[in-house]
């Protein structure tokens, strides 16, 4: 996107939230940074990341960009299947986490 | 991308004028847009890498390409540039991105 | 419902597929609960320090400067900062010449030695307008640079990653290291700031 038109920059600072920091941990540790496994490399992350559709791109914001583009990863590598992400999906949100819920986020997350 | 294959030894140095190849091929490429079909100067060999296009799917990225910095002049990079003619832009750019 | 600027609706959606990916790849043993705490603790806990450590010690350091700008990372892990797969270029700003690093694909980032990057260098304006008018998004940030000035903007498209060393300050003669560690923030070491010296700065005894 370089030398593209865009409006004024924020230099606004920006705690990182816990869910941000998960996110960044597991490509971490998927990417093998650290931990000493290797999962995928940084640059599937970046291509999945550059498939995003570009309305999409513009409204998510950076880590939920890469939370995307993780599980894709991990479904391109077979790590995961989408049956068992479907699954999952499922379970966490009977758990209490549904997008529509209003319940406030437990302290610390 | 050709199936050519390219050996590991850099064939540019540092002071060679160089031009980047202006392509748009599909998948991920580290070459910017921007500097696509632009012409400038080596500042230094990096060394080589694997290829980035490979990995991003899946594959090895082998043999490793040569990464070279490259230097260009804002004033060619873009139109109308305001800012002192000095002003330069420095990417990598890799070999296989560089066409003579 | 929306929550903070640049948040998706539906609400959590995207916090459900974290919780979802996170809890697939624990029960199959890919990571590890604790290690995803501990590569949390590691980031949340690094600023830019050891970026900001190696500056003052190019500073008062001549020799040490030289191989700074020669190789960055031997450089980083000479000061005893472990930097694996780091491939760092320092570059030098000078009463000529002034450097703004960016990284217009994605936003990567020298994360090892300046912590994570801050939420403007990963932003569209950012990313897409310093290429072509730095010295206005400088301005932005409150950085002027004389027109005579030669920018030097960094790219950090593909395998390496940049640092500025920043011209050392009037006013800072006989500082020790650690002191002058202290007015380089990392704005400075991404070239959208100058070092400063504190307004209420007293010369000390060093």
């Amino acid at each position: 996107m370089g030398g593209l038109p865009a409006g004024k920059v924020k230099p606004a600072e920006h705690a990182y939230t816990d869910w941000e920091l998960r996110v960044d941990a597991m490509m971490m540790l998927l990417v093998g940074v650290v931990g000493g496994g290797k999962r995928m490399t940084v640059d599937e992350l970046r291509k999945n990341i550059e498939s995003l559709p570009p309305a999409d791109y513009d409204k998510m914001g950076y880590y939920e960009r890469w939370v995307i583009s993780l599980t894709q990863t991990m479904i391109q590598r077979g790590v995961i299947t989408t049956h068992e992400l479907a699954k999952k999906l499922a379970e966490v949100e009977q758990r209490g986490l549904s997008p529509f819920s209003r319940r406030k986020r437990k302290p610390g997350r | 991308m050709t199936a050519e294959k390219m050996g590991t030894v850099p064939i540019y140095h540092v002071g060679d004028r160089v031009h980047v190849r202006k392509a748009a091929p599909l998948g991920h490429v580290r070459t910017p847009f921007y500097i696509r079909g632009h012409a400038g100067v080596v500042e230094r060999v990096c060394g080589a890498f694997p290829n980035p296009e490979e990995l991003a799917q899946q594959r090895d990225g082998l043999p490793a390409q040569p990464l070279y910095r490259v230097r260009f002049r804002q004033q060619d990079v873009w139109p109308g540039y305001r800012g002192n003619p000095a002003d330069v832009i420095e990417l990598e750019i890799f070999q296989h991105w560089i066409e003579a | 419902m929306r929550q903070a600027a640049g948040r998706y609706e539906p609400y959590s959606y995207f916090q459900l597929m974290e919780v979802s990916l996170r809890e697939l790849l624990v029960e199959k043993g890919i990571v590890t609960e604790d290690a995803i705490a501990g590569a949390m603790a590691a980031m949340r806990a690094r600023g830019p320090e050891r970026g900001a450590a190696m500056v003052a010690r190019a500073w008062t350091d001549p020799a040490y400067k030289a191989r700074l700008l020669e190789n960055g990372s031997r450089a980083a892990e000479e000061l005893g900062f472990e930097v694996p797969g780091l491939r760092l270029i320092v570059v030098e700003n000078t009463s000529q010449t002034h450097n703004v690093i960016v990284c217009t694909l994605c936003s990567c980032y020298p994360r090892m030695l300046l912590g994570l990057p801050p939420e403007w260098y990963k932003s569209r304006p950012y990313r897409s307008r310093v290429v072509r008018e730095p010295r206005k998004v400088l301005a932005e940030f409150g950085t002027k640079v004389a027109a005579k000035v030669q920018i030097r903007v960094h790219d950090s498209n593909a395998d390496m990653r940049y640092m500025v060393l920043p011209m050392r300050p009037a006013g800072t003669e006989g500082w020790d290291e650690a002191r002058l560690a202290g007015i380089v923030t990392r704005d400075c070491l991404i070239g959208v700031a100058l070092p400063k010296i504190p307004k209420n700065s007293k010369p000390r005894k060093s």
